[in-house]
């Protein structure tokens, strides 16, 4: 019999009691079990086919070409430039980026607004924020991906194409953030100078900046981190860098160049986190 | 064992426990080391102690019986402890058990739906089910009233006796200790102040021992007998 | 000669190069320094995306988008291709949990021996450390075109991401209950299962459902390499400049998104209940 929490049992019943739990425990197995048949299915998940001779041999094939990874000279001499040139689409990239989130952070901020020091804010001005928020959002949620795929058939294959899909999502993710951080300040200094007449750009400088500089900088840092580990996934689809030279080594199964660019890749990301983290240290 | 706060009685049991090591001297259990043993061996010779710490070592969001039944995990095998997350190996024994400190109705209740002194009582239940031939309570009364007091001492005390097991208790209510158990180890900083049978032991070796926290001696004389159900109990005056 | 009490402040020596104001300065001229040498040593052709064909295909684009198409056909597609997204990143984000979980025993102070523990968080940080869309064309090598490419490559990355955070949550549980059963005699894998996973289920369900969100955005763009699922119709349209139906895959997209993300929302909540 089952059994509701609370109710006296016996000794003399307790043998013959039930844990309650059970049947909610089958029901769930069972809805798991139900959920789990299409996912296998549509993802066409047999991994028993990654042991079938054919496969196992071009894959044994391809990571013995990992010992040793490339190490001839010209070949580290391309990776050394295409590295360079993966910070470079990065440092760009977010460069456009905060030129375009600082404008838009600044539309963005309640705190900057002259209509609301007497209240409410006006209706106009209340639209320009959202539009600007909105804009923001825009920007963020389009996967850079689509942009580098979009850029790549505008302007040609090369770092041109990376360096817009970076300056325009990253400037949607900096400005959501930096308005945030400029919401989450101490705003009357800024009400204050802004009530006495000051322009708000001129508010924005005196009022905001100096509290909100170090979050936004530390934001910065790491988000330009973030970006040369985008940088290498875009080149995969054509904007230049490490990651198309990976994908191009990829497509010609040649492990050993492979390896050598995976390794670089995780000491770069490594030695960017790294002076990342020291950066925004030493910022406080 | 008696004593005042911070006098050593929770580290002894611990170490009694061989769940901590001492730093100089040496603790014999059946006449061996554990300390010189392999971890492997050591760990076969904790399943043969049971240590009930002061706070119930219950978590939060898991139910009373599983709780109760982890008593007996040193005699089970992984396989079965699995089996019995899945479905509850021994509902009777865990049934059983609570039943000796009026838990039994708490049988698939949530460990945080509980009070504290439930808690510890489901804590002390634990105790029935394991394979041990000796338990190590650590204040097993800080959180019941004194009915409750009273009698999941007195439970303890004849569970050990019928099953031949040795039963070290840490108290702080010294009547009931000296009421209850015919060896009483007072401790004080760190050493052994006396180590007699109860019979023998002297209110001025008490006082000794709480000299400096004279607040903390709890001579509850009128809680040496389980009081009348029907007459109005007495608030502890600690 | 700054401490001479007769002299007073206008005797005091500048602050020395390593002061903070001063490395401060220094900071932002190496920043200005990599971003001028970023923008030179690239050949950025800013220009040929202004020029006027460029233009001129840009407006195409922008006009074509709308309406989206919603022939009954290809909608069906892009349901099918959608529903094979979901899948990857639901079994991907399953799998990567169990086999992170795995991993977190050994990679966890408190479980464990350093013998174990180093290499266990090396292989942690080493699958964490390839993006998803690298993993993918590794992938792709040993399985082939198509959608298990993409769930092994959601699997290999998101295991050492939640590997990780599982090890961490596993250190910061109260330990009290572990001890008492390891104290009491019971084996790691019983102390485990009865102390620890009781205390620890919620968070990890959490951090797991957390990382769908994020899988589920990763999936939609690991087609783009061949991996199966709306990022293939993506790049298939959108290579042949279809901008109506790639408008209508990347409505798809967000559709999906935003379901993944209210589902895992509503679920955190209720567990948390």
């Amino acid at each position: 019999m089952a059994l509701e929490p609370g109710t006296l049992i016996s000794p003399a019943h307790a043998a013959a009691v039930r844990d309650p739990a059970w049947r909610g425990r089958v029901a769930w197995m069972l809805l798991a079990a139900l959920l789990l048949w299409p996912l296998l299915v549509l993802t066409e998940f047999r991994p028993w086919q990654l042991l079938q001779p054919r496969s196992l041999r071009v894959t044994a094939h391809f990571l013995a070409g990992f010992v040793p990874p490339a190490s001839n000279r010209d070949f580290l001499a391309l990776v050394a430039r295409e590295t360079w040139r993966t910070v470079a689409i990065a440092t760009a990239g977010v460069s456009l980026a905060l030129l375009l989130a600082a404008p838009l952070a600044l539309l963005a901020t309640a705190a900057l607004s002259v209509s609301s020091l007497a209240g409410r804010m006006a209706v106009l001005p209340f639209a320009v924020r959202q539009a600007a928020r909105a804009l923001m959002v825009a920007l963020r949620t389009v996967p850079e991906l689509v942009w580098a795929l979009l850029f790549v058939r505008v302007v040609g294959l090369g770092p041109t194409a990376g360096v817009l899909a970076i300056g325009l999502t990253y400037g949607g993710m900096l400005g959501k953030v930096f308005a945030e951080i400029l919401e989450s300040c101490d705003a009357h200094p800024t009400r204050t100078l802004l009530a006495n007449g000051s322009g708000r750009l001129q508010a924005f400088a005196y009022g905001l900046l100096p509290q909100a500089a170090p979050e936004l900088t530390s934001y910065a840092i790491y988000r330009w981190e973030c970006a040369i580990r985008s940088s290498v996934v875009l080149g995969f689809v054509g904007a230049g860098g490490l990651g198309q030279q990976m994908d191009s080594s990829l497509k010609m199964l040649a492990g050993s160049e492979v390896a050598t660019m995976l390794l670089v890749f995780i000491a770069l990301v490594g030695l960017a986190d790294a002076v990342s983290a020291w950066l925004r240290r030493s910022l406080r | 064992m008696v004593g005042p706060s911070g006098a050593g009685k929770t580290t002894l049991l611990h170490v009694a426990a061989c769940a901590l090591r001492a730093n100089s001297g040496r603790v014999l259990v059946d006449g061996q080391d554990p300390w010189a043993m392999s971890s492997w061996r050591r760990q076969q010779l904790r399943g043969h102690l049971f240590l009930a710490p002061q706070s119930p070592p219950l978590p939060p969001r898991q139910r009373v019986i599983t709780a109760v039944l982890a008593g007996r995990l040193p005699a089970m095998s992984l396989a079965s402890s699995v089996r019995s997350l899945l479905y509850p190996i021994d509902i009777a024994g865990a049934h059983a058990a609570l039943n000796s400190f009026d838990m039994a109705d708490h049988l698939f209740d949530r460990v945080d739906r509980l009070s504290g002194g439930e808690r510890q009582r489901v804590g002390l239940a634990r105790a029935l089910l394991a394979p041990a031939r000796l338990w190590l309570v650590d204040e097993p009364l800080s959180s019941l009233d004194p009915v409750r007091a009273a009698h999941s001492l007195k439970t303890l005390r004849e569970q050990a006796a019928a099953r031949g097991i040795t039963l070290v208790v840490s108290l702080h209510q010294v009547e009931m200790a000296l009421a209850n158990f015919p060896r009483v180890i007072g401790l004080r900083d760190g050493a052994i102040s006396f180590d007699a049978p109860s019979s023998q032991v002297s209110p001025e070796q008490l006082r000794g021992l709480y000299a400096h926290e004279p607040a903390q001696l709890d001579m509850g004389d009128e809680l040496a007998e389980q009081p009348d159900p029907e007459a109005p109990v007495p608030m502890h005056w600690r | 000669m700054s401490r001479d009490p007769v002299a007073g402040p206008m005797l005091r020596l500048p602050a020395s190069v390593s002061a903070l104001r001063v490395r401060n300065s220094w900071v932002l001229l190496a920043a200005l320094a990599l971003v001028v040498a970023s923008f030179w040593s690239l050949d950025l052709h800013f220009s040929a995306f202004w020029s006027s064909e460029a233009i001129r295909a840009m407006s195409r684009f922008a006009a074509e988008f709308l309406p989206p198409d919603s022939s009954p056909a290809f909608v069906r597609k892009v349901v099918l291709a959608a529903g094979e997204t979901l899948a990857m990143s639901a079994l991907g984000t399953l799998l990567a949990s169990m086999l992170g979980l795995l991993l977190a025993l050994p990679a966890a102070y408190t479980h464990s021996r350093a013998v174990w523990r180093v290499p266990t968080r090396l292989l942690l940080n080493g699958l964490r450390a390839v993006p998803e869309l690298v993993w993918a064309s590794l992938m792709l090598i040993a399985a082939g075109l198509g959608p298990m490419a993409g769930t092994l490559a959601l699997t290999l990355h998101t295991t050492g991401v939640l590997g990780r955070l599982f090890a961490e949550a596993i250190e910061n549980t109260p330990p009290g209950p572990a001890f008492a059963l390891r104290t009491q005699g019971a084996g790691p894998a019983q102390v485990f299962l009865y102390a620890t996973l009781p205390q620890v289920a919620p968070q990890l369900l959490s951090y797991a459902l957390y990382r769908w969100e994020n899988n589920i955005r990763a999936a939609s763009i690991l087609g783009v390499v061949g991996a199966g699922g709306l990022g293939q119709m993506l790049a298939y349209h959108l290579g042949l400049f279809q901008m109506a139906r790639t408008a209508t895959v990347l409505l798809a997209m967000l559709a999906l998104v935003l379901a993944v993300d209210a589902t895992s929302y509503f679920a955190r909540r209720a567990m948390t209940r």
